[in-house]
């Protein structure tokens, strides 16, 4: 015989002659945790992928000189006071000592890489056919370190020397050329000069596969009239949901404007933001729903063992043991519901990985056990059992014994 | 002397205190039942004889007096002193067995000391063993209550209730739903446990023959002890 204490023998038994309630309510508890488990694996995998889709192309944080300021040329003490002032066109300006601003934005706590850029409009020629793209000058090296452009190479490396220059698969077809062809590149600055070809790149994006072309730093700072100069520095931060105040950081070291993805695209994580909250919500309706059954079972286990409970009083156990009795029973409910429910939601979740799938056939979302959200998910039904057991276990340890036994 | 299992001094017991329906229903009740003594308590119903047992089996507290069990006074002690002193010193013997039907027989018996010590201990199970064999059911140990004659449950019921070797046993009618065989069998350990052990017994009953084999009848009247 196993000598368990006198409240986990009596819990366990009583749990086990109501064999269907036990049955029931585990059921309840499993499939309460599995929805937690499976939701939350399924938005954070749906979040983590659309991010990873959004800064496929993106810097984490953009370093751009101050905007041209309107000044003021009136004398504001006494003379007349402008209605208006215009706004200044923005030119295409250096960040002003980019070489010094550098080694500042890279000791930035945060910031994992860095690398220079200078970019302008200009035009692709080739015949007769013209189309409008972005140049963009960089150092290959650094930048392949801030945008993962070696996964998008679609002919050709990510590697740029003297009039390189790599191209989107859709400017390609565009202007019917290929690795190895030869194109003109025209600025605005009435400038212009002979590009090779050296590699194609399709990021998913059509705008992006018919405008961005890459030439290196020095090439492009010719053409845009920028020479010596870039006109913004990307960062790469450790952590993508502290970019934003590693940008106000970088502000306040540099004294330029820094803008993070966050910013940049604050529309899609508000929606983030709302879909995480819904979650939530959607956890605590759950997590409410669970008690509730746990307690109702309970209450009624509570009325259908009064006679039990009077006589166990009755023979000397205290109210707390009884209370103890019936605290168990809910922890129980509430433990082993939990550990069967994230089984279940783990399944759910590696069955329905394989089912939702991107357009190009990668997972959605894998399959991960994540330990502490397992330990945490076992303790809070732990925790919500034993709640959720509180009034009934109180009614329990209050039951008069005389009453209870001859109504019982 | 020795001191006496029992001794009730002036109780009363009032219900619906406070309330226009007020009713006393035992006025002022003095009784002792000493060590190893075997006593009848009779008496119409209405008479109070239940309440009565309640109050000195420390399930009701009593109005006004005072409640002793083995010298030690009942009414002063806080809700865990009572059912402590409750558990340690006294064993029910009901009209209706009220075994715990989700144990069996032999859990039931050690179901007292269970509670008393926390756990079960193996010691308990050897008691609990023997218990059985004296009420004549070994080979039952492992059969739940519904798996047991009316007779045989009244006799684990006895067991469990002199499992814990309390001084004073209560018992309500216990006989009153067994046949005549069988309720003499549970008669006859009754008094052979009272005879062996010491352990005294206080036995509600409506019927005379019974009574008329205790050592002692206190009849109950009203709500006042009629004779003793």
């Amino acid at each position: 015989m196993i000598r368990l204490p006198f409240a986990w023998m009596v819990a366990l038994r009583f749990l086990r002659e109501g064999r269907m309630q036990t049955i029931l309510i585990l059921s309840g508890v499993t499939a309460g945790v599995a929805v937690i488990i499976f939701l939350t694996a399924l938005i954070t995998g749906l979040q983590a992928n659309i991010i990873a889709r959004t800064l496929g192309t993106q810097a984490h944080v953009v370093v751009r000189p101050v905007e041209d300021a309107a000044r003021t040329v009136l004398d504001r003490k006494d003379g007349p006071v402008a209605a208006t002032i215009e706004k200044r066109a923005q030119r295409l300006r250096s960040i002003d000592q980019w070489e010094r601003v550098i080694p500042l934005i890279e000791a930035t706590p945060g910031v994992v890489a860095v690398s220079p850029m200078v970019s302008g409009p200009a035009f692709a020629v080739r015949g007769n056919a013209s189309k409008s793209v972005a140049l963009l000058g960089v150092d290959p090296e650094r930048y392949l370190r801030v945008v993962k452009m070696r996964d998008y190479m679609v002919l050709g490396q990510f590697r740029l020397t003297g009039t390189e220059a790599l191209i989107g698969v859709d400017l390609a077809r565009d202007l019917g050329v290929t690795v190895g062809d030869k194109l003109r590149i025209a600025s605005s600055q009435s400038r212009d000069d002979v590009v090779t070809i050296v590699g194609l790149f399709d990021v998913g994006n059509k705008e992006v596969n018919q405008r961005w072309v890459f030439l290196t730093l020095r090439l492009t700072q010719n053409l845009l009239d920028l020479v010596g100069g870039v006109s913004n520095i990307d960062a790469t931060v450790e952590r993508l949901f502290e970019a934003e105040s590693v940008a106000r950081r970088i502000e306040a070291q540099t004294g330029l404007l820094a803008e993070s993805w966050m910013q940049t695209n604050a529309q899609l994580l508000s929606a983030l933001k709302n879909q995480t909250l819904t979650n939530r919500m959607i956890r605590g309706f759950v997590i409410l729903i669970v008690a509730l059954g746990i307690a109702s079972v309970l209450v009624v286990s509570v009325v259908q063992k009064s006679k039990e409970i009077g006589i166990l009083r009755a023979m000397g156990a205290s109210r707390r043991g009884i209370m103890a009795v019936f605290l168990l029973q809910g922890a129980i409910y509430g433990f082993a519901g939990s550990i069967l429910g994230v089984g279940f939601g783990l399944g759910l979740v590696a069955a329905f990985a394989g089912v939702f799938r991107n357009p190009d056939g990668t997972v959605f979302f894998k399959p991960e056990a994540d330990a502490e959200m397992i330990l945490s998910a076992c303790l809070t039904a732990l925790l919500i059992g034993l709640v959720a057991a509180a009034i009934p276990a109180r009614r329990a340890a209050r039951l008069d014994p005389v009453t209870a036994i001859r109504n019982g | 002397m020795a001191e006496p299992v029992l001794r009730l001094e002036g109780v009363t017991k009032s219900y619906n205190v406070g309330t226009p329906v007020e009713i006393e229903v035992l006025h002022g009740i003095s009784a002792t039942v000493g060590a190893g003594e075997f006593v009848a308590l009779v008496g119409p119903s209405g008479s109070g004889k239940s309440t009565l047992l309640n109050i000195i089996g420390l399930l009701e507290r009593p109005t006004s007096g005072t409640v002793f069990i083995s010298g030690e006074n009942a009414t002063a002690l806080d809700e865990a002193g009572v059912t402590r002193l409750r558990g340690r010193t006294i064993g029910f013997v009901f009209q209706f067995h009220h075994l715990l039907p989700a144990f069996s027989a032999l859990e039931n018996v050690m179901m007292p000391q269970i509670i008393d010590r926390g756990r079960p201990e193996p010691d308990m199970a050897a008691t609990a063993k023997d218990l059985l064999a004296r009420v004549g059911l070994t080979g039952k140990e492992n059969n739940r209550p519904t798996q047991l004659s009316g007779g045989q449950q009244q006799r684990v019921a006895i067991a469990r209730a002199l499992a814990a070797r309390p001084a004073l046993v209560l018992a309500d009618e216990p006989t009153g739903n067994l046949d005549s065989k069988s309720a003499d069998d549970v008669f006859a350990l009754m008094r052979e446990f009272n005879r062996d052990q010491n352990t005294a017994f206080l036995l509600v009953t409506h019927d005379p023959r019974l009574a008329a084999r205790c050592d002692r009848v206190i009849e109950l009247f009203d709500g006042r002890v009629a004779s003793s």
